[in-house]
């Protein structure tokens, strides 16, 4: 009879012990901070939530009505500018990728990249200054021709400051991270896989349906995810280009339009006291949830086909 | 189904880098022809130049004609999407589309061009094609998983079950069994004997074994040197190119003097 032998163990390294604790302390340092924002947010709400208009000036009825039309806005313009940012992005980053030549390409990648590099006040400036005056006539325009289709009915805004106006400014500051992202992906296409298509007898463009696009498809949710992070979160434009009301309408074109969560703080902040204040802070709870919300799905769908991922 | 090939002084370019100078060759419909050489000697850029896949890297250009059963195909009117219909391909490493689910990997070069096929034709076409690639016993039981999930060997097969399902009139293998293992290997020759029946089949191979087992005739392509284009040197019954060559470099390079 022999007894087992004792489980060789692995030399100790200062080396690796130093690496693998700095990697924990990093890992865990984003819970923390998630975390200590979390308590932050709901310790702060709590009062706020069951405040009625006694408490807190700034609430009509309840905080739930008060939050209602800024989630719908939040979300309403955030979806806008995906909808506009996402076929333009992709289409730029395939611009680049497949189509340019290579010295285009790279004059071009520049250009986005300097897009992203512009402060978002400075997108509000032109937004309110140039954008929006610019955008009156075309309005007035969808409003006649198209006004039989509910989104552009009412009547058109004569300012021009709205939510179509800041969602299509929205879609410009998205657009160079969105446009990033699809082109790092594009480019990862496997030559192979490229290959197998062409040599099918497929086009340029059916190449790119059969190859580049089902093999950037994860890239391409990742690439909105961020974009519709960035859209739901943006304060600085929006708040200059809206003139905002408490309400919740699809029509896209009139004067009257729902804020988004950030700009509301942003704009209500200097002058709230009190339980204004924790209002505003419920208010960032709620646009936290919606943001982590929307992360979440997009993580579903990127796992709904693992397997046929390509990374297997 | 299966068409003559003749190359006509075919000079292949990268930029201004000449690859492969002067090709004249004539390949035979319904028979197997393997190009055989040392690495870089230009054979692979060669047979890329049959389906206008070379075209495809950035710079790279033909001078010379390609002629299949007498229509040039780099005739100015070409369009080289339909040349790559004619002349299908088979890759080095096994490339089916990991999206894809085996029975869309096979139908995928079929649904290119907007074309639309009806499910029952869909259905037969997958089975003739997986059938013809000797694949259907091993995959039938999961045609809707992931072609990315077979073995290196059934990918392989699954390449040439896609290329097949088109009907090309000729298919071209790049190194076909490079990345497999033995067995794997036999089963693509076993393949390639009854793919000639239909098919024009030209293959390049590094493995002289493979070159003598499943051709009837073999091209010997060399370079002088680094830097030098490629030649085709002597073009034979295989038979003859491994038994008795006219130019010693084959000699040496079959004996495995050299390469």
């Amino acid at each position: 009879m022999t007894s087992a032998p004792a489980p060789i163990k692995a030399k100790l390294r200062i080396g690796d012990l130093v690496f693998s604790r700095s990697a924990v302390f990093a890992g865990s340092m984003i819970l923390v901070t998630l975390a200590a924002v979390a308590v932050f947010l709901i310790v702060q709400s709590i009062p706020a939530v069951v405040a009625t208009t006694e408490d807190a000036s700034i609430l009509k009825t309840n905080f739930w009505d008060y939050v209602g039309p800024l989630v719908f806005g939040t979300v309403w313009a955030a979806a806008l500018a995906l909808l506009v940012a996402l076929p333009i992005s992709i289409g730029i980053a395939l611009f680049i990728s497949h189509y340019a030549p290579r010295r285009l390409a790279s004059v071009l990648g520049y250009v986005v990249d300097l897009l992203a590099a512009v402060p978002s006040v400075v997108f509000g400036l032109w937004g309110i200054g140039v954008f929006a005056p610019a955008l009156v006539d075309a309005y007035a325009w969808l409003n006649e021709y198209l006004g039989w289709i509910p989104l552009f009915s009412g009547t058109p805004s004569a300012t021009g400051r709205t939510i179509l106006t800041a969602a299509l400014v929205l879609a410009v500051m998205v657009l160079p991270i969105m446009t990033a992202i699809c082109r790092e992906v594009f480019l990862q296409t496997p030559v192979l896989h490229e290959e197998a298509a062409l040599a099918l007898g497929a086009t340029r463009w059916e190449m790119i349906r059969t190859a580049v696009l089902p093999f950037g498809r994860s890239g391409i949710i990742s690439a909105s995810v961020l974009g519709l992070g960035r859209a739901l979160g943006e304060t600085m434009a929006v708040a200059m280009v809206l003139s905002a009301s408490p309400v919740i309408t699809f029509q896209l074109l009139t004067s009257v339009n729902p804020n988004t969560i950030a700009a509301n703080i942003a704009l209500s902040f200097p002058e709230a006291y009190g339980l204004n204040v924790n209002v505003l802070i419920a208010t960032g709870l709620i646009l936290f949830v919606v943001t982590f919300a929307v992360n979440a799905f997009a993580r579903w769908i990127v796992s709904r086909r693992k397997e046929f991922s390509g990374a297997n | 189904m299966s068409k003559r090939i003749e190359v006509r002084d075919l000079n292949v370019y990268y930029s201004k880098f000449l690859a492969v100078e002067g090709v004249n060759l004539a390949i035979e419909p319904r028979s197997v022809t393997a190009f055989i050489g040392p690495s870089g000697c230009g054979k692979s850029t060669f047979l890329r130049t049959l389906n206008r896949m070379h075209e495809v890297i950035p710079g790279a250009r033909v001078e010379g004609e390609v002629l299949i059963d007498g229509n040039n195909l780099y005739d100015p009117d070409v369009d080289p999407v339909l040349v790559r219909r004619q002349v299908g391909m088979v890759f080095q490493r096994p490339n089916p589309f990991p999206t894809m689910s085996i029975k869309e990997n096979v139908l995928a070069g079929v649904k290119l061009n907007n074309k639309r096929i009806s499910k029952s034709d869909a259905e037969e076409l997958v089975e003739k094609s997986l059938r013809g690639a000797n694949l259907w016993n091993e995959v039938k039981d999961r045609l809707d998983r992931p072609g990315s999930g077979l073995s290196g060997g059934q990918q392989q097969r699954l390449c040439i079950a896609r290329a097949i399902a088109v009907s090309p009139e000729v298919i071209l293998m790049d190194e076909p069994c490079s990345a497999l293992d033995p067995i794997s290997t036999l089963a693509i020759e076993d393949l390639i004997e009854d793919l000639k029946q239909q098919y024009t089949i030209v293959i390049v191979t590094h493995n002289m074994q493979q070159a003598s087992r499943v051709s009837d005739k073999t091209a010997f392509f060399n370079i002088a040197g680094t830097g030098k284009p490629g030649n085709l040197i002597e073009y034979d019954d295989t038979t003859t190119i491994f038994s008795n060559p006219s130019v010693q470099a084959t000699e040496d390079y079959v004996s495995g003097r050299f390469g």
